[in-house]
């Protein structure tokens, strides 16, 4: 009933699916904020990214669907895949922790987003530059948001500070996947579809440096890493990530609202 | 009881102005709690422009507001009541002035 993302499944599908399930992965971790924020107001502030990366989630899932030609639209793919079927960078399927750790993934993906959709304006795919296009707007707000809190936590107390950095040691290691190239990524870029990853992961420091010097923050160093959820080799948190939002198209299939 | 505001525990409070459209004026649409002006910003954009409501937002920390007292509003307000002569309506136009 699935079709397993294998190698010779088309690279552009697959490359969608990558950008598609970042975001829709992570606009389900945010949404598990809902009843739980600090505050009434981050609450809101949380569920507005979630609401936005669900929303790029949907243009480019649906787009996957009509790239891979056999008939699946958007909650197909979003609802019923499997584990090894999802493309998203592994970082993006990190616990949300307590709300620093939260503000520090944000950050890391924030940055990313922008920096990739920037590029993406202007990709030979006129359906990708469109929601690059549109997208880059909403995810220059969610830096904005993020990296607010990241400086107020990292410059505040000595208790937010050290949870922060704490969060950052903890979360860096996955960063290293968004930039590392691989065949698709390469594939991508040479036909002008994709940024240079390269190139996207010079802005990106550039980014992070900013803000963590702001925030007082120690970037970690990189350390080798070889797990890639851009290739459907995910942590154990997926599974949970998937039982929750999946549970309804599976128990009531074609359920609509 | 302690009042609201001397709780270091809770963000101060803000006073949200939105503009609707170019042209109009920012009118008064809320409050929020933020703890500094640009977090202040932040929230009132998503809670009080997510339908596109406005196209600029100001934020004035409340405690910055000096509200007239209600006690007073015989004093303040009752005397202008009877001085209808400062609406323009009060006077009848000469039929020789064509435009105003």
């Amino acid at each position: 009933m699935t079709s397993p993302v294998r190698a010779d499944t088309p690279a552009l599908f697959r490359y969608v699916l990558r950008l598609g399930d970042l975001s829709l992965v992570l606009g389900q971790r945010l949404g598990e904020w809902v009843g739980h924020a600090p505050a009434l107001e981050e609450e809101l502030g949380l569920a507005n990214v979630a609401l936005d990366l669900v929303g790029q989630a949907r243009l480019l899932l649906t787009y996957a669907g009509e790239v891979e030609g056999r008939g699946r639209g958007e909650d197909e793919i979003a609802f019923l895949r499997e584990h090894g079927d999802y493309l998203n960078a592994i970082l993006a399927e990190q616990p949300n922790g307590d709300f620093g750790q939260t503000i520090v993934r944000q950050v890391l993906v924030d940055a990313f987003q922008l920096e990739l959709y920037r590029s993406m304006t202007t990709s030979t795919d006129e359906r990708l530059a469109a929601i690059a296009a549109k997208s880059v707007k909403e995810v220059l707000y969610h830096l904005r948001y993020s990296s607010g809190w990241l400086v107020r936590l990292g410059d505040g107390t000595e208790e937010s500070h050290a949870r922060v950095q704490s969060a950052l040691d903890t979360l860096w290691p996955y960063t290293v996947e968004l930039f590392a190239e691989d065949e698709l990524d390469r594939t991508m870029a040479d036909r002008g579809v994709a940024p240079r990853l390269s190139d996207v992961h010079t802005a990106w420091l550039r980014h992070i440096d900013e803000i963590l010097a702001e925030a007082t923050l120690q970037r970690p160093e990189d350390r080798p890493y070889s797990w890639y959820g851009k290739r459907g080799q995910h942590s154990e948190h997926l599974g949970y990530i998937l039982a929750e939002m999946q549970h309804l198209q599976r128990t009531y299939p074609g359920a609509r609202w | 009881m302690t009042n609201p505001t001397e709780d270091r525990r809770q963000w101060p409070l803000y006073e949200v102005f939105v503009r609707a459209r170019g042209g109009l004026d920012h009118k008064h649409v809320g409050s929020l709690h933020a703890v500094d002006a640009r977090m202040a910003i932040d929230h009132a954009r998503d809670l009080y422009t997510r339908r596109q409501e406005g196209v600029s937002i100001w934020v004035v920390p409340s405690k910055d507001i000096t509200a007239s007292d209600p006690a007073e509003n015989d004093s303040l307000f009752e005397p202008a009541r009877d001085k209808i002569y400062r609406h323009p309506t009060f006077y009848e136009i000469p039929d020789e002035v064509k435009t105003l």
